[in-house]
């Protein structure tokens, strides 16, 4: 129980309070005084110059219009072609689902799962999320199961992995560009944005999001 | 006093002073405490058996990395006879065909970030290990700076998968994926496991 009021009688709560005037850095366990500072300052470790915390000048509301903004441009990267190519009179199309499924045969199945997880199910995790959480603490609200959600979104960030999707569209054009017709779909463009914009909610520092929670 | 004057050039450690942070959500508390009572996960000074976890998937890595470079990563038929090609055979190709730029970019994401992961992950072990003090700082950012990159060799993988997936003319041209992008991606994954089971914390311990 982290509640204030009960931290004047119950010694072990007036210490957990007190912890919380620290800080740790987790890369090299230097500790220090946790400083009051504006909320879009940022704060690194003396010792060995990681980050400690991460300052963002958004509102919860503004991370939560972003995210459902990403939400959105995520089913139209699914759904619309990345990469479109015509070759004597054929034309293909791919979209990022299909260049999952692409992989999903023999033994590059392995990496047609790798692929599907780190392009699809995570981004698509992390969307809904944060969605569900923030959805709930725009409104001051805790929303139900939001430790097991966070300490989630902790745990898949490494492998998020749509803009390196975005980098091999390009790659894949030009590879292709000497052979055939190609030119990139809507399918790209909603790619790069989604990209930034994951980038901005789920993949610069889900720690401060704790923050932004009421307590329970 | 002389710990006051120390106090100033090392700030204290966690665990001399008996308290830990919460690897997932950073929240301080004591040491006895087993789960943080913020997000619930199981609180460690550590990260558990770092070096031997770190050498395992470091030594794995750099098994897969053979065929994932002798092995060919795709098959192209486009009008014309078919052909296998290994990673350095498609950045080759890349550079004779004038995109010097991309087969730059291609060979950083493929040779440059893997090889780059291999010596750095191995020096930051062969150091932990013998607990030096020697350039802490420069292997502290070291270690970030690998642990960023890594996820953007998986650039080799994902060509392959939307060149196989947007040429399947039967009569034009097709492209599958071979072997060598398996071992390739197992090699990617391999390191990124090396770089998250690695403690930072012990480039800055001597005693612990």
């Amino acid at each position: 129980m982290s509640d204030p009021h009960v931290a004047a009688d119950d010694p072990s709560a007036a210490v957990a309070t007190r912890l919380q005037t620290l800080i740790v850095c987790d890369q090299c366990d230097a500790v220090f005084s946790r400083l009051s500072f504006a909320r879009d300052e940022s704060a690194f470790c003396r010792q060995c110059g990681a980050v400690l915390y991460r300052g963002s000048r958004l509102t919860t509301r503004d991370l939560l219009a972003l995210t459902f903004a990403a939400a959105i441009l995520f089913v139209v990267a699914n759904v619309a072609p990345a990469i479109r190519i015509t070759v004597n009179g054929m034309r293909n199309e791919v979209t990022l689902w299909e260049a999952v499924a692409a992989l999903w045969h023999g033994y590059a199945v392995v990496m047609g799962v790798l692929a599907g997880i780190a392009l699809i199910a995570v981004p698509a995790l992390q969307i809904s999320l944060l969605l569900w959480i923030l959805g709930f603490a725009a409104f001051d609200r805790r929303a139900p199961g939001a430790a097991i959600g966070l300490r989630l979104l902790h745990a898949v960030r490494p492998w998020s992995m749509i803009e390196v999707f975005m980098l091999g569209v390009l790659v894949a054009i030009v590879k292709l560009s000497g052979l055939l017709h190609v030119v990139p779909g809507p399918g790209t463009y909603a790619t790069m944005a989604l990209a930034i914009l994951l980038a901005v909610v789920a993949k610069r520092d889900v720690r401060s999001l704790w923050n932004r929670l009421p307590a329970p | 006093m002389e710990q006051a004057a120390g106090a100033l050039t090392h700030p204290p450690r966690a665990a001399s002073i008996g308290i830990v942070a919460c690897g997932v959500c950073g929240r301080v508390q004591s040491a006895d405490t087993t789960a943080c009572t913020r997000c619930g996960a199981p609180l460690r000074r550590r990260k558990r058996d770092s070096i031997a976890r770190t050498s395992a998937f470091l030594v794995a890595a750099l098994i897969f990395y053979v065929p994932a470079n002798v092995l060919p990563v795709m098959y192209t038929k486009v009008l014309g006879p078919g052909s296998e090609s290994t990673i350095l055979e498609g950045i080759v190709e890349f550079w004779k065909s004038g995109s010097w730029d991309i087969a730059t970019l291609i060979f950083v994401a493929s040779v440059g970030v893997p090889v780059t992961k291999f010596l750095v992950i191995g020096t930051l072990l062969v150091a932990a290990h013998r607990r030096t003090a020697w350039a802490r700082a420069q292997r502290a950012r070291l270690y970030r700076f690998v642990e960023a990159i890594g996820y953007w060799s998986m650039l080799d993988v994902i060509v392959v998968a939307l060149v196989s997936a947007l040429l399947h003319f039967r009569a034009l041209g097709t492209a599958e994926p071979r072997l060598g992008i398996v071992f390739f991606g197992l090699v990617v994954v391999l390191m990124m496991l090396a770089a998250a089971s690695f403690d930072a914390r012990l480039i800055w311990s001597a005693d612990t």
